[in-house]
């Protein structure tokens, strides 16, 4: 089947039942999205299909039909998007792992809701847990992303 | 070759070795408070030195063997050698060392230690003696107990002083002037006349420069880095996509395992039937584990396909099989057979309470999962008579240990790298899932193992925090608090690791009642005592571990006879409190929460302290009645811990531990039927979201000299604090956790 990654267009031969997580991770090798709890309850494996924010764990790979963004196609090190910028800014991350997922989340709204209220931050992230708790530091992240994509 | 500093506070000694191009500076650590089981098997005469900072050609590396976990210890402990090194964070490579006790070899204890003793006294053929031994303790390396902070500041800063020191050496004898007419700056060593030595370039004559020195420490009014905000290390890696933990290894040839084992822990397999998942597309072979079995295959999600379809016939739990009867078995603790400490006794309790109590309350606490988000995973990998381990642990050298043990490889023959986690909290403080990864391995015949939990796995073989049973009783008089008697009953979670790490663990559990018997007050008639259940579910260290039940039965006893005595929740704690350094967090949090001040209709305050692991922490939630439920608004955190050295990773911290306090206290618990956790996933095992987070503000204090972890403090107040505030809000007094089984939330 053919899947479009972060710009790239794949040929893989996967079982098409396969969830777009493991093609992700175990085939395409793009570990940035992760695995968290495989029934779409922690928003760990979130990634982009089409500009929509979707959980990779309970998207079957023979049913994607858009291309995919992960964490490492958002931005970079050297060029990463203004969210996260704020992330970085803003010292988010405890142990990081669920981050991705979080990131991956906050640019789909403010895709969407450039200047979102507070209710609209909390539902839009209400699907990823933080077991390291770092929600406080999230919320200010997405205001000062937020405030960046304004400015552009 | 080798030489050592000349610093021996506080059981520790400085330790350089000449490597290729430069040298490195390390720490011999003296005393530890138990033997190591892992004392056994190091050859005589092999010892080796834990290096902190290696400079040689290819730059400075600073080596930071507490494993991170999430609380930023990679960074600190960074920090604390680059502080006195005097490089910049962003110029140096960080490592978590050795893989191997013996990576750097050390016929250095052998060949001698000139070493001098300073403030403790020692003699040098007792260090001698030590000296063998002081690897085989580094290599307990345990990461926990908020301990990480405490035990690096000193040593790491030592090891950074220390080669600053010898790099200065090396460049006044290069250029001929006296040493203390140079500075260092960024990485160099720097000239009255502004010629700049970089540490790389001066680091092969600084190996040959290797001798006892003394070394200054920074004073704190000179620090750079310390006390300021720092960019963590990790943080763009985490923000990118790019850090790599254990789950996401990978190695050529690699398969993908998944195991399932008998959920209850101990029953062991009766009879199994794999011949459908053998049968199964991309798998390539069954593999049978203690307790159950593993699948080796091309992808993760097919190793997880397969070991759902094997069908098993596990044996029964060597332990009742229901909650019910598992709380019955705590219950029955609460006697003067399984006494096993009373630790505070103070005044004449029985006197006070004889003619019957004020109070009386019967509190509990559920088991509670780790549940990291990522799950447990290790990679394992035999090649050329080697074995190599890669696995997010807080215990790397017991792992090695497993590995060994498994293998019967060497020491030298097993190489185990200590990768970052997503998230522990404890449970990593376990290798059963190591264990498992090496067993595969060996089945795998020279390909490498990447091992994943699937979450049922993971929630369904954790070793919980145990379940605990309070019982309160006490008496007012004059609007004053005027005895305590706290009996609290669980299973000790020493005896039950310590005994899986290959320790006896003698003598009283103080775990039972960590986080009670220790606590600030001055109460006339005050008791703590603790019980010993039997050991059932197999249990271990979670988040600040006794103190996370029993802060709760403390905290909500006392504001339950500070309310009968009809005084303040925080004048009173004030008027009993005996230790200046808590008194001072109680009064923070009340000036920060505008404690007393009104808060109308549907609201409440609630107080709640805890002094555990050294920090006094006082925690304020303000919550409000809708016709919702219960919505928490804000919650106020003061704690003293000596020093911030990084204000805001202690905030970060402090917010994770209020967190992961009030998270567990509305919604978690692990429940037993048929001998098996009821809870496997995230959907019935909840945890706070986005929405449910309140306000978290925090000050940290610095008014002693102790310096100390914040990882676990803010743990034990938050239960209690919450509980306390519905109480406020809504007259209902809520005595069992997880809270939302008797308030409804918002
Ligand atoms: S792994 Fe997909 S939602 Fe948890
Ligand atoms: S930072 Fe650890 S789970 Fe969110």
């Amino acid at each position: 089947m053919k899947l479009t990654v972060n710009g790239t267009e794949h040929d893989l031969d996967v079982d098409p039942e396969m969830p777009l997580l493991w093609v992700l991770r175990d085939i395409l090798g793009l570990t940035g999205t992760k695995y968290g709890c495989g029934i779409g309850q922690c928003g760990a494996c979130t990634v982009h299909l089409g500009g929509r924010a979707v959980q990779s764990c309970q998207v079957a790979a023979g049913d994607v039909d858009a291309p995919v963004t992960t964490i490492e196609g958002l931005g970079t090190p050297a060029a990463p998007h203004p969210v996260q910028a704020a992330w970085i800014e803003t010292q988010v991350a405890q142990c990081g792992y669920c981050q991705s997922g979080q990131i991956m989340a906050a640019a789909a709204l403010l895709a969407e809701v450039p200047a979102p209220s507070q209710n609209q931050i909390d539902d839009a992230l209400a699907g990823n847990l933080c077991r390291c708790g770092t929600y406080p530091r999230i919320r200010a992240a997405v205001r000062l992303a937020a405030d960046k994509l304004r400015e552009g | 070759m080798a030489g050592l500093g000349k610093i021996a506070r506080r059981g520790f000694l400085v330790g350089a070795a000449t490597v290729a191009g430069g040298f490195a500076i390390g720490i011999y650590s003296l005393r530890q408070p138990y033997v190591s089981p892992l004392a056994d098997d190091l050859p005589p005469g092999m010892a080796a030195l834990t290096p902190h900072v290696l400079i040689d050609r290819g730059g400075i590396t600073l080596i930071t063997p507490r494993a991170d976990m999430g609380q930023g210890a990679t960074s600190i402990q960074a920090a604390l050698i680059a502080e006195e090194l005097d490089v910049a964070l962003d110029a140096v490579r960080t490592d978590p060392g050795p893989p191997a006790p013996a990576y750097y070899n050390a016929r250095i204890v052998a060949e001698g230690l000139p070493f001098a003793a300073t403030d403790e006294g020692w003699m040098a053929e007792a260090a001698r003696e030590a000296g063998g031994w002081a690897s085989k303790l580094m290599a307990l390396q345990i990461t926990g107990g908020s301990s990480t902070v405490p035990d690096a500041y000193d040593r790491l800063r030592h090891a950074g002083a220390a080669a600053r020191a010898i790099l200065v050496t090396a460049a006044a004898r290069r250029l001929g002037v006296a040493e203390d007419t140079l500075t260092t700056g960024d990485g160099a060593v720097i000239a009255p006349d502004g010629t700049r030595l970089s540490y790389v370039e001066l680091a092969p004559a600084a190996g040959r420069l290797l001798e006892p020195r003394e070394v200054r420490l920074k004073d704190p009014a000179e620090w750079r880095l310390l006390g300021r905000p720092m960019r963590r290390i990790d943080i763009v890696a985490k923000s990118t996509g790019l850090q790599r933990y254990g789950i996401d290894q990978a190695l050529p040839g690699m398969l993908f395992a998944a195991v399932r084992t008998n959920p209850r822990r101990g029953g062991g397999v009766v009879a199994m039937d794999a011949s459908a998942a053998e049968a199964m597309k991309g798998v390539v072979r069954v593999v049978p584990l203690p307790g159950g079995a593993g699948v080796l295959a091309d992808s993760t999600w097919r190793a997880f396909e397969a070991v759902r379809a094997i069908r098993f016939d596990w044996g029964p739990a060597p332990y009742p099989a229901t909650t019910g009867a598992l709380f019955e078995s705590i219950a029955a603790a609460l006697d003067e057979d399984a006494r096993d400490s009373r630790l505070k006794d103070e005044g004449d309790i029985e006197a006070a309470l004889a003619d019957g109590a004020d109070v009386e309350a019967d509190y509990r606490v559920p088991f509670l999962a780790h549940a990291p988000l990522e799950p447990m995973t290790a990679l394992a990998w035999f090649r050329n008579g080697q074995l190599e381990v890669r696995a997010g642990t807080q215990i790397p050298g017991f792992a090695a240990k497993t590995a060994r043990r498994l293998s019967g490889l060497s020491r030298d023959g097993v190489l185990l790298r200590a990768l970052p986690m997503g998230g522990s909290f404890g449970r990593r403080l376990e290798d059963d899932f190591i264990d498992q990864a090496v067993r595969l391995a060996w089945a795998a015949e020279g390909r490498p193992v990447k091992l994943t939990w699937s979450r049922e796995e993971d929630m369904t073989h954790d070793f919980p925090r145990p379940a605990a049973i309070a019982r309160g009783r006490g008496r007012v008089a004059e609007g004053r608090v005027a005895a305590l008697d706290l009996s609290i009953a669980a299973p000790s979670v020493s005896e039950s690791q310590m005994g899986r790490l290959g320790f006896n663990a003698l003598g009283a559990d103080t775990a039972i009642v960590a986080g009670a018997w220790d606590q600030p007050f001055a109460i006339p008639a005050y008791r703590v005592t603790g019980y010993r259940a039997a050991e059932t579910v197999p249990v271990s260290s979670w988040r600040s571990v006794g103190a996370s039940a029993n802060g709760f039965f403390h905290e909500s006893l006392l504001d339950e006879l500070i309310h009968e005595a009809g005084a303040d929740p925080l004048a009173e704690r004030l008027r009993l409190c005996s230790h200046a350094p808590s008194a001072r967090v109680l009064e923070a949090v009340g000036e920060m929460s505008g404690w007393g001040g009104a808060l109308g209709p549907g609201r409440g305050r609630g107080l709640a302290f805890t002094l555990s692991f050294g920090v006094p922490c006082a925690e304020v939630v303000e919550v409000t009645a809708t016709d919702r439920g219960i919505r928490i608004d804000r919650v106020f955190v003061a704690a003293e811990v000596g020093r911030v050295l990084d204000p805001v990773n202690f905030e970060n911290q402090v917010q994770g531990g209020v967190v992961w306090g009030l998270s567990h206290a509305i919604w978690s618990e692990l429940t037993y039927a048929d001998g098996r956790p009821e809870q496997e996933n995230f959907d019935t095992y909840p945890a706070m979201r986005l929405p449910a987070c309140p306000e978290i503000v925090v000050r940290g204090l610095e008014t002693t000299d102790t310096i100390r972890g914040i990882g676990e403090p803010p743990v034990p107040p938050a239960a209690p604090a919450l509980a306390n505030a519905i109480f406020a809000a809504t007259g209902q007094r809520v005595r069992e956790l997880p809270l939302a089984k008797s308030v409804r939330f918002a």
